[in-house]
C-alpha cells in the first residue's frame, strides 16, 4: 500500500505494509532518525512525535491509521531553514536539560505540544505533560526549568508583539 | 523486527463486517495494546488486521434515551474533555486519566480498553459499576449484553467472532452518587496493583450499590458479598465493617509481575473502607 503523510511541512510518500509502526517509517523508510525507540511498548515517551498536532507514541501507531496526517518531529523544530535552533530548544541548552539524550527528542516534542497549548507554566502543568516521557539521567529538575523557561519567553515575545 | 500482518482499512461499517465474515480479522482501534502485541513477544501475533480508525461511525459521546452513549473509538482524551462524561460518569473520566500518559490517552480508546478484555482494564470495573451496556454489531443485527456478564473468562468476551463494539451504554440515573481509586506504582503511566469503582445511592441507608474490582481476579469482577452487606443498611461504622469482611473474603487475588495477592487483598479492603468512610 501507498501511504501519504506531510512530515515536518513536506509531502512524503511510502509504499509500506500498513502495520508497520510509524517509528519505524520515521526512521528506516524517511531516514530521520531523530526520534528514538526506547522502550518499543508505549512506555517510556522516547519516540513521542505530534499527529496532527497531538503527542502520540510512534511505536503504537501503524502508518496505516496515519495516512493524509500531518506529522511533526524533532528534524522539524528548528527554524531559519533548520539552520537555527527553536527558541525551546536553545531554552534545553541553556537549561541543562539533557544528560544522555536519549529521552530528548521525545521531551522535546511533548514540551512543543505543551506551549502550543499555551496553558500557564506551573511545575504541575509541565509536569503533567512530561508525565508519559521517562528520563533516567536528570530527575526532570533541570527539563521542567528549561520547558518553563521556554514558554515565560514564549509569553513574553507575544505580549510584545 | 516487528511482526506486519496484512491489514484491512474499511470505509463503513457494512465493509468491515463484510471482512469479518471472509476471514478472521483481529480489530484494531487505537493500537496502544495490539502494537505491543506485535513485537512477537507476548505469544502468535494476530495472521489479519481489521483497521477500524476510519470508522467515523463510532465515535463520539452522546445523551440519549436516559443514558450516556459513547462510541467504541472515542479516545480517553475526548473523554477527559467531555462535559456529559464529566457530568454523568464522573468515574468513567477519572479512570480514563489514570491510562498511560497524554501520549496513550490520545490514541486509546474507550472499545479498545473493553475488546482488550485485561483484568487491569481501568474502564472496566467502572462500567461494572455504573450498570453499563456493551452494544455489539454485526451481520445478525445489533444486541447489547450487560456489562456484568461481557468477561466471561480471562481475556475473552461475549463477542462473536464476526461482530464488533459499537458503543457504550451507560444509564443516567437520579441521585447516584460513584467513586474511583486506582493503585498504582506512579500516578502516570502505571498498570493497576487494585483498581476499585463504586456506585450506590443513599436515602439515607445504602441502595442499588454497586462495587466492582480489577486485577484482583483473572476479569474484573463485582463484589456482590460486600455489596450485600450494605444494601439497606444505614451507613455507620458497623455496616462498613461488615462489607470490608465480606470483601475480604470473596476477593481471591493472585500473585504476578506487578503485586502479590496479600498486598492486593489488603489494599482492596482499606480502599473500599475509606471510599465507604468518604460516601457517609
Amino acid at each position: 500500500m501507498t501511504y501519504r503523510l506531510v512530515v515536518n511541512g513536506e509531502p512524503a510518500e511510502v509504499g509500506v505494509p500498513g502495520m508497520r509502526r510509524l517509528l519505524d517509517v520515521l526512521r528506516e523508510d524517511l531516514g530521520l532518525t531523530g526520534t528514538k525507540e526506547g522502550c518499543g511498548e508505549g512506555e517510556c515517551g522516547a519516540c513521542t512525535v505530534l499527529v496532527d498536532g497531538e503527542v502520540v507514541v510512534s511505536c503504537l501507531v501503524p502508518v496505516c491509521q496515519v495516512d493524509g496526517s500531518v506529522v511533526r518531529t524533532v528534524e522539524g523544530l528548528a527554524v531559519a531553514g533548520g539552520s537555527a535552533l527553536a527558541p525551546l530548544q536553545a531554552a534545553f541548552l541553556e537549561a541543562g536539560g539533557a544528560q544522555c539524550g536519549i529521552c530528548t527528542p521525545g521531551m522535546l516534542m511533548a514540551a512543543d505540544a505543551f506551549l502550543a497549548a499555551g496553558a500557564e507554566p506551573t511545575d504541575d502543568a509541565i509536569r503533567g505533560a512530561i508525565a508519559g516521557n521517562l528520563c533516567r539521567c536528570t530527575g526532570y529538575t533541570k527539563i521542567v526549568d528549561a520547558i518553563r523557561l521556554a514558554a515565560e519567553r514564549r509569553q513574553a515575545g507575544a505580549g510584545a508583539a | 523486527m516487528h511482526v506486519e500482518p496484512p491489514v484491512g482499512s474499511p470505509r463503513s461499517l457494512e465493509e468491515a463486517y463484510g471482512l469479518l465474515a471472509s476471514a478472521p480479522h483481529r480489530p484494531l482501534a487505537g493500537g496502544t495494546d495490539m502494537l505491543v502485541q506485535l513485537t512477537g513477544e507476548l505469544g502468535p501475533a494476530p495472521e489479519r488486521v481489521l483497521d477500524l480508525w476510519r470508522l467515523d461511525e463510532l465515535r463520539g459521546i452522546r445523551v440519549e434515551g436516559g443514558a450516556l452513549e459513547v462510541g467504541a473509538l472515542t479516545t480517553h482524551a475526548q473523554i477527559r474533555r467531555s462535559e456529559a462524561c464529566a457530568a454523568h460518569a464522573p468515574t468513567l473520566v477519572a479512570a480514563v486519566a489514570t491510562i498511560g500518559a497524554a501520549q496513550i490517552q490520545n490514541r486509546g480508546t474507550i472499545g479498545g480498553n473493553v475488546m482488550n478484555a485485561s483484568p487491569a482494564g481501568d474502564t472496566l470495573p467502572v462500567l461494572l459499576a455504573l450498570d453499563a451496556v456493551l452494544v455489539a454489531g454485526g451481520p445478525r443485527g445489533e444486541r447489547s449484553i450487560p456489562a456484568v456478564g461481557f468477561w466471561p473468562a480471562y481475556r475473552s468476551t461475549a463477542l462473536a467472532p464476526d461482530e464488533l463494539l459499537l458503543r457504550v451504554r451507560i444509564p443516567i440515573v437520579d441521585g447516584r452518587r460513584q467513586a474511583f481509586r486506582k493503585v498504582g506504582t506512579r500516578r502516570a503511566q502505571a498498570i493497576s496493583k487494585v483498581v476499585l469503582a463504586a456506585a450506590w445511592r443513599r436515602d439515607p441507608a445504602w441502595r442499588d450499590v454497586r462495587i466492582a474490582f480489577g486485577s484482583v481476579a483473572a476479569t474484573p469482577i463485582r463484589a456482590t458479598a460486600a455489596e450485600a452487606a450494605l444494601e439497606g443498611a444505614p451507613p455507620t461504622a458497623a455496616s462498613i465493617d461488615r462489607a470490608v469482611a465480606a470483601l475480604l473474603a470473596e476477593l481471591r487475588p493472585i500473585d504476578d509481575v506487578r503485586s502479590t495477592a496479600a498486598y492486593r487483598l489488603e489494599v482492596s479492603g482499606r480502599i473500599l473502607r475509606r471510599l465507604l468512610e468518604d460516601a457517609s
